[in-house]
């Protein structure tokens, strides 16, 4: 398995993934998800016990949450619109004459309030906005699909794929103190299934020539760090990452603490990364796998399955 | 002050978004700690290429660039002068 396109053959050929007809879009078999509900799990267990706020975010989120997070002007080229009809029946027939001449039906499309998701917790900003959150600070565990534009062959890199976060949101030292404390037990439970993990500063893919200077602030000041383990090649790749937001959406949102802007972090597992990492590490049929990787997985999905009853 | 501190200054007081006016800042002051913000540098540096009609290289995009008030003069004056900018790109 020495190179990405060589692995998704592998996947698709073993029937864990469906080629979803379009560059880094799959159709999942119930073999693959039962892994990534596993995971979903394990990672999840170590919360149970701290005043986690749970909300599952569905696939789309407000388009004006892109708009006031800055994603617009960060990353313009991953983001994602809903567009839709908004004319009449009688401009339907006339564009649909002009499509079976050739024409672009698109043209006649226009962007909708909604969005595809940019990432777990930037649903929840919103959902805050204007508020005062007490001195200690409020923490969330959510869980969403998400979409950057980003066609690629490498399974690794999914157009739609799913996230599971742990945000917290209050004062500097807390926010800080939360993306630190997530990034010890995240290494150690991805160590616990098996996986090579290191931790490394990182930035995000800001988009053009003032990205360039966001990222290098972002890297001076060790805002992100990923966790990165090969997921499917043997070069290595961000599965989880740790982010210390400052005030960028405590300003954007008007999240206030104790009078000041709140300051934030979050900690994300991919939650789909992390089980091609597994499949990569481990091999393709589960059965194989090691049984304490198993027994985790397992005893985690068992005792979800019970939660949720 | 010469016509270039003038101009950064003026740049500053426009899209630094800094709390207190940059009249009162000096040279050498640390912008960060002043309060700008990642963001607001890239509208600093944007309107800097606009006010000296010139364009930083890649190798300037970093945070260190915009500092202080002496290291984006600094890197103002590498960009006019031909042997300095010939010595950026190799």
């Amino acid at each position: 398995m020495s190179t990405s396109e060589g692995f998704r053959e592998e996947l698709l050929h073993a029937g864990l993934l469906v080629d979803g007809g379009v560059l880094g879009v799959y159709h999942r078999s119930f073999r693959y998800e039962a892994i990534v509900r596993g995971v979903q799990a394990y990672v999840s267990a170590p919360a149970s016990g701290e005043s986690f706020l749970q909300l599952a975010l569905p696939p789309v989120q407000a388009r004006s949450t892109l708009e006031r997070s800055g994603y617009v002007s960060s990353f313009p080229n991953l983001l994602g619109l809903v567009s839709s009809f908004a004319g009449t029946e009688k401009e339907v027939s006339a564009f649909l004459e002009e499509t079976d001449a050739g024409g672009d039906w698109m043209a006649r499309m226009t962007p909708t309030d909604v969005a595809l998701c940019s990432a777990a917790c930037h649903g929840l900003y919103p959902m805050l906005a204007g508020s005062s959150v007490p001195a200690e600070g409020r923490r969330y565990e959510v869980h969403a699909w998400c979409f950057r534009h980003e066609p690629s062959a490498d399974p690794a890199r999914m157009q739609s794929f799913r996230m599971h976060e742990f945000v917290y949101v209050g004062t500097p030292s807390g926010a800080e103190a939360h993306r630190e404390a997530w990034i010890g037990r995240a290494t150690g439970l991805l160590e616990g299934l098996g996986l090579a993990v290191d931790v490394v500063p990182a930035n995000d893919p800001f988009f053009g020539r003032a990205g360039r200077l966001l990222a290098s602030n972002q890297r001076t000041k060790e805002l992100k760090y990923e966790l990165v383990a090969p997921i499917s090649s043997v070069a290595p790749g961000a599965i989880s990452s740790g982010n210390y937001h400052e005030d960028h959406f405590g300003s954007a949102f008007d999240l206030l603490v104790d009078g000041e802007v709140a300051h934030s972090s979050c900690f994300a597992f991919g939650l789909d990364r992390i089980s091609l990492a597994l499949l990569y590490r481990h091999g393709l049929d589960t059965a194989d796998w090691p049984a304490d990787v198993l027994r985790r997985l397992t005893a985690d999905l068992d005792a979800g399955a019970r939660a949720a009853t | 002050m010469s016509a270039m501190d003038g101009t950064i200054r003026r740049v500053l007081e426009a899209h630094g978004r800094l709390p207190a006016s940059t009249s009162q800042l000096k040279d050498d002051d640390d912008l960060y700690e002043r309060g700008l913000s990642s963001h607001a540098s890239v509208n600093v540096m944007l309107a800097l290429e606009d006010a000296f009609d010139v364009e930083f290289p890649d190798s300037l995009l970093r945070r260190g660039t915009f500092r202080s008030i002496a290291t984006i003069r600094e890197a103002l004056e590498g960009l006019a002068t031909p042997a300095a900018s010939k010595v950026e790109s190799s």
